[in-house]
């Protein structure tokens, strides 16, 4: 009866019912936010661009402190990135913050590689989550999230438009990681200047196909700022730690002889909408455009490489399992046929061996009859040879005899005469 | 005070030695020195040539620096690549002419360019074409001035080379680097840091002190100023050694003008203040501009024919006699005067001598490893 019942329910719509008094799982976002803090976040950036360019500079002023870093020289023989990973703390939120530097990016003089390191560690750290997710016994909760979310691309503020090598690498990421493309070093192009160069760099990464990251407009709460945002890409930052006196605050700022260039101001730099853009209204986005997007692209490809797929030919949904299940008894009855081979094979072997053996036997079962015919006829030999000797030993005896009876008989016989 | 002031008094001085002689001509006074106003009188008339190159990245404002140089328009229909075009670009050399006059003189002014320099993605050998233009520019004044007919020889040699270096950096880049000691025997480089106004005065002292480290540790032969005679004045001497210390030149330019504390000066301008291309605390434009066109030109133009240029010949020379005394050959493009050639009886005389010369060489080798070898044992 229970079973009918049960039936007839799942085949209604569903139905929204209105509640009669405060029931209490409006708490439920709550015991979600409770439950990240104390676990904590990580986030990753990865700042590709010059050196010199001041990516550092805009890492330190971007979090308020002082990352240890060495400035790096321009005869890099390659491009190499530099992961360093800091913990931070701001209220009772801890971070884990990971910055990837890159170190060498646009020195050399044959610049048709430089993309290639970038790319290979992002691949990297998306199959180390491959690896730990495939795994029997996991622990994704406790895993070290190193996946790039966001990857800051700066542009040198040459205010013509991109860089050739700008184009190729942006080209070779937008379809890994979240670009967010700035003018770096912002305060040597005008107000005028600036915004041509703002729409040459959009219009040639929109020609070129370049997907850049977007703020998410989707959302009512932020889709207002986060759609006047889009429209002020690429940004014009400028980093600073040093502080300069303006007026009767500190501030941090550039001085220079005909001004002072304040970092925090928004009619000087738009600093201040990528800090907004990037750490207080966008970041849990991005971590969840990498997971979603990016990382679910990276996986699809890898597991097709391998041969799994989502349909079979029949184009019935197969699931992981049942392709995992195929693919292992294929792998199995394979094992098994190599084991037969295999076996085959050392059969022949053994019998080969064991003939070659018994030849060898014969061989020397001949020989050693061929040896002992040899040995006998030599014994047999030898056996007449003694036989002769004796005979002669034994005549010659018997004359020695004769020769000493006639001699002692003679000697008298000498005597007498010599009597007489 | 500065160099403009004192060559016009110079030049007032000369003019006022002509009122003097007419009237003192019965004084016991040859004359001859109204000669300085006697060249200076047929060089206004003959006009003066300069050849400047402009090398670096694009972006870096040379365009504009020209611009705010000879304070004319000389890039007006530019066209700009895009980044996706310029990713196989190959350098290309322009060159653009001007006749400019100023208090009657003449002068003709070409500007070479080098756009697409850096660009590519792949920049290997990106400063050969730069080369080849240099040496054929060499070739064919070589070729004119051994010609019969010199009147009018057309002097296209490059002068003066500015080359600019990005200020985002920590310093010199490999192709800098590359590009400077690919030219610095053929033409007189200037380096110079671009948009200067990138950078906080501690900051362009470092990076000032960081690139001429690196000129010097790399070997990088780049235009030095001649030094001054020991009569010049104290205040000459001590400006001279400045513009000496402040090299590499920090410069900004400028197409606009702006208003900036009552006056209509070129300049930029930015929400935190305007920048003053002429004014001398905020970058070195006044000092280049000084240097290049005010009291130098003409000590470039003569380092150019004196140094580069017969450097260029003699190796020219060389490289044609050595071809020539292989093949066997008589006539030559060029006039040379034929080396003197020795005599079948002290050639033969000189054979014999060099290989017993050999020989003996072949014999101290042989002794000395010998000797070597004893020690050793």
């Amino acid at each position: 009866m229970a079973a009918t019942d049960v039936d007839v329910f799942s085949s209604e719509e569903k139905r929204s019912l209105s509640l009669g008094g405060h029931v209490g799982f409006d708490s439920l976002p709550d015991q979600l936010v409770s439950k990240s803090v104390t676990q904590g976040f990580c986030f990753n950036i990865l700042c590709v661009g010059e050196t010199g360019i001041g990516k550092s500079t805009l890492m330190n002023t971007l979090f308020n402190t002082t990352f240890e870093n060495e400035e790096a020289s321009h005869y890099q023989n390659g491009v190499y990135l530099r992961p360093r990973t800091y913990d931070l703390q701001e209220s009772n939120v801890h971070l884990k913050l990971t910055i990837v530097d890159t170190v060498g990016f646009g020195d050399q003089i044959n610049k048709e590689e430089s993309y290639k390191p970038i790319v290979d560690y992002i691949d990297t750290q998306f199959e180390n989550y491959l690896q730990e997710e495939l795994k029997i016994k996991r622990s994704l909760f406790n895993y070290h999230d190193t996946r790039i979310h966001i990857c800051l691309y700066f542009i040198a503020p040459t205010g013509h438009s991109l860089k050739s090598l700008d184009l190729v690498t942006m080209k070779k990421l937008d379809s890994k990681v979240n670009i967010i493309p700035i003018i770096a070093k912002a305060d040597t192009i005008s107000k005028s200047e600036l915004h041509k160069f703002k729409i040459k760099i959009m219009s040639e990464l929109v020609s070129n196909g370049v997907q850049i990251y977007q703020f998410p407009t989707d959302d009512e709460a932020v889709s207002e700022i986060n759609s006047s945002m889009n429209a002020h890409l690429p940004f014009a930052v400028v980093g600073s730690v040093e502080e300069v006196k303006v007026g009767n605050k500190t501030v941090r700022a550039r001085q220079y002889p005909w001004g002072v260039v304040q970092v925090e101001n928004e009619s000087h730099c738009d600093f201040v909408k990528l800090r907004e853009m990037l750490i207080r209204v966008n970041m849990e986005d991005l971590r969840e455009q990498t997971h979603a997007r990016h990382y679910e692209l990276y996986r699809r490809c890898k597991l097709e490489e391998m041969g799994f797929k989502d349909t079979d030919p029949d184009s019935q949904p197969f699931s992981l399992q049942e392709t995992y299940e195929a693919k292992r008894k294929e792998f199995l009855s394979d094992l098994q046929r190599k084991e037969e081979e295999m076996r085959q094979m050392f059969v022949n072997k053994v019998k080969e061996t064991e003939s070659e053996l018994k030849e060898k036997e014969r061989e020397l079962h001949d020989k050693f009859e061929q040896l002992k015919r040899m040995h006998q006829e030599e014994k047999r030999k030898v056996e007449e040879k003694r036989r002769d000797l004796e005979e002669e030993m034994n005549a010659f005896n018997r004359r020695k005899m004769a020769a000493e009876t006639l001699s002692l008989s003679q000697p008298l016989k000498k005597d007498k005469d010599k009597k007489n | 005070m500065d160099a403009i002031m004192l060559q016009e008094k110079l030049v007032e001085r000369l003019l006022c030695a002509r009122g003097r002689t007419t009237r003192q001509k019965d004084k016991q006074y040859v004359g001859f020195a109204t000669l300085p106003n006697q060249v200076h009188r047929k060089s206004v008339k003959k006009g003066f040539d300069f050849t400047l190159m402009v090398a670096g990245e694009s972006g870096l404002g040379k365009s504009t620096l020209v611009n705010s140089l000879f304070l004319t328009d000389l890039y007006k229909d530019r066209k700009l690549l895009n980044a996706e075009e310029r990713i196989n670009q190959t350098v290309e050399i322009t060159k653009h002419t001007v006749d400019i006059e100023e208090k009657g003189v003449k002068l003709k002014l070409t500007i070479v360019d080098t756009p697409g320099f850096g660009d590519a993605v792949n920049n290997n050998e990106c400063w050969k074409p730069i080369t080849d233009y240099i040496d054929q520019q060499f070739e064919q004044y070589f070729r004119d001035e051994s010609g019969l007919n010199r009147k009018n020889i057309l002097d296209n040699r490059v002068h003066c080379c500015l080359y600019f270096i990005p200020p985002f950096g920590h310093g010199l880049r490999p192709v800098d680097v590359e590009f400077m000691k690919a030219l610095h025997e053929k033409v007189n480089i200037i380096p110079l840091v671009a948009k200067a106004d990138c950078l906080t005065p501690n900051e362009i002292k470092k990076l000032k002190d960081r690139v001429r480290d690196e000129i010097e540790r790399f070997g990088i032969k780049v235009y030095q100023f001649p030094e001054c005679d020991s009569d010049e004045d104290e205040e000459f001497k001590q400006m001279d050694k400045e513009l000496k210390e402040c090299t590499p030149f920090a410069v900004i330019g400028s197409n606009t003008v702006v208003e900036a504390r009552g006056q209509r000066v070129r300049g930029r301008l930015y929400p935190w203040g305007i920048v003053e291309v002429e004014n001398q605390s905020h970058c070195d434009f006044v000092k280049l501009r000084n240097m290049l066109i005010r009291s130098h030109m003409h000590d470039l133009k003569d380092v150019t024919c004196d140094v580069h240029y017969e450097n260029y010949r003699a190796h020219c020379i060389q490289e044609m006699t050595s071809k020539l005394a292989q093949d066997n050959r008589i006539d030559s493009p060029i006039p040379i005067l034929p080396l003197p050639t020795p005599d079948a009886e002290t050639e033969r005389l000189i054979k014999m001598k060099d290989e017993e010369l050999k020989r003996m060489q072949e014999m101290l080798e042989k002794m000395q490893q010998q000797m070597h070898e004893k020690d050793t044992c």
